[in-house]
């Protein structure tokens, strides 16, 4: 079944939707590089959750738990901001090693 | 109770607005519209109002901040002219696809290049395509009015469009004029209260997502309803214009037809260039030469049915345009009417002039040497340029 969307009579006037609507958007798919998490690494500084601007890093009770990768459009700043040494929690790779790989 | 006062238009602009008293007023100086923004900023300062002033540091960010305030439900304003409008233009259509009713003071002005401060229309008319309801006026009591009627035409649910109101750059701008002010509380009465807006970004109980990504599949769709808005203003102006008239006496509509009904040569002008010609054509008249003219109020919506159902019985027509939109064929006000004209079984001889750029002097012998070369109109080239120098 194909989403029915309405035409210019019944939308809400302006370009205003409800807010909240960008987790709907998936942008996982514009990333050319993906951050890969390496917990035995991870300290849980909330550094890289703090300087995500696409709210991909996925938080329970205080702990890292994880990338989401439906939103996460791999921009790199978690892993530029991961302190850990000598080797950092979050390390950038190709998007397609271990796919598509020729 | 109205008082009779000496008023530049500028000092009318913002005499307005202090009555009209939005919200939220972001602006940036430019000849020859600084004065209005200055002379309300001092209002501000003094408490006569309670606007929200934003001082910013350019055009650009003057729009965004006018944008952003006026998502949030408030009624917003701004003035500028020529390269300041220039630098709003990226935000304009935002405004009017956001169907945001931000109301403009804008004072027309030459744009560069070269550079140059004076009167032409050449801003204004590159801003026509950008959904904002452009209002003309012939002087400083125009200017006056229909700024107080734009905030009720723009926040009509009707309408829900920017609005600029248009002076002509010194001309009217900077000239002292007699003009009659009516009462603060007549004003607010007239405007009716707060705006209301459906949505606000700052209602945390009704969170709201204004201005998103809007690709393929909606873009389209959320153009049309500007389109339609546009179309439904006339309506809406109209009705204003009328409400107006039965307060405060002075009749407005989207053209003025000046001894029009019986004309066999007629001109079509737009802002302060109609007083001069309205001289003109009396003194033909009183020649017996049936001269008369049809000044412009509303540009955009453009009264192309209303234009040319005035213009049916006329033998010849001139269009005087004060800027030129290099297409090779004539101003941007000639190629509306032509447009507007092309299905009309009965229709004028069309002639277009365009003058005055660069606040280039228009005077009555230039105006009389229009009217002589109407009565040969068949005679004539389609474009003229009037009062330059070979």
């Amino acid at each position: 079944m194909s989403e029915v969307k309405p035409g210019w009579k019944t939308l809400p006037e302006g370009d205003i939707v409800k807010g909240g609507t960008a987790a709907e958007f998936k942008t996982g798919d514009w990333r050319s590089e993906r951050p890969v998490w390496f917990p035995e690494r991870c300290i849980h500084c909330m550094f890289c959750w703090i300087s995500c601007p696409d709210s991909s890093i996925v938080v329970k009770d205080g702990k890292m738990t994880g990338i989401d990768y439906d939103h996460c459009k791999g921009c790199g700043i978690c892993v530029k901001e991961c302190p850990v040494k000598p080797n950092k929690a979050l390390e950038m790779k190709p998007e397609r090693e271990g796919s598509c790989q020729r | 109770m109205s008082k009779v006062v000496a008023r530049t238009g500028n000092e009318a602009m913002a005499e307005a607005m202090r009555q009209i008293n939005p919200d939220v007023v972001a602006a940036y100086p430019i000849t020859p519209a600084t004065e209005i923004v200055m002379i309300f900023a001092k209002y501000v300062a003094d408490g006569l109002v309670d606007t929200n002033f934003v001082a910013v540091e350019s055009e650009h960010s003057a729009m965004s901040a006018c944008v952003g305030a006026s998502a949030t439900g408030a009624r917003v304003m701004t003035g500028t002219s020529s390269q300041g409008l220039c630098l709003m233009y990226e935000i304009l259509p935002i405004a009017a696809a956001l169907r945001l009713p931000i109301v403009m003071c804008d004072v027309n002005r030459a744009i560069s290049g070269p550079i140059n401060i004076h009167c032409d229309h050449s801003d204004t008319m590159a801003a026509r395509d950008f959904g904002w309801l452009q209002i003309f006026s012939e002087d400083s009591q125009e200017a006056y009015d229909s700024l107080i009627q734009a905030i009720r035409i723009a926040e009509d649910p009707r309408v829900h469009l920017p609005t600029m109101v248009t002076t002509d750059g010194f001309i009217i701008s900077h000239c002292l004029d007699r003009i009659e002010i009516v009462e603060d509380k007549e004003v607010k009465e007239f405007i009716g209260g707060d705006r209301k807006a459906a949505n606000s970004l700052l209602d945390v109980k009704k969170p709201v997502s204004v201005g998103l990504l809007d690709l393929q599949d909606y873009y389209f769709e959320h153009r049309l309803p500007v389109a339609e808005a546009m179309k439904n203003s006339k309506k809406v102006i109209l009705e204003v214009a009328e409400e107006f008239a039965k307060k405060f006496g002075r009749k407005y509509g989207l053209y003025e037809g000046y001894k029009l009904d019986d004309a066999e040569i007629a001109i079509v002008a737009l802002g302060s260039t109609c007083g001069t010609a309205k001289v003109v054509i009396d003194e033909l008249r009183a020649k017996g030469i049936k001269a008369g003219m049809l000044k412009i109020r509303v540009f955009r919506p453009f009264p192309a049915e209303e234009i040319a159902q005035a213009l049916a019985n006329v033998k010849a027509v001139a269009v005087l345009d004060r800027s030129d939109m290099w297409a090779g064929q004539g101003g941007q006000v000639f190629t509306e009417i032509r447009s507007a004209l092309f299905e009309a079984v009965k229709k004028p001889q069309l002639l277009n002039y365009i003058y005055g750029l660069g606040g280039r002097e228009i005077d009555q012998p230039m105006l009389r040497s229009v009217f002589t070369a109407l009565q040969s109109a068949e005679k004539q080239p389609l474009v003229q340029y009037l009062g330059v120098r070979e």
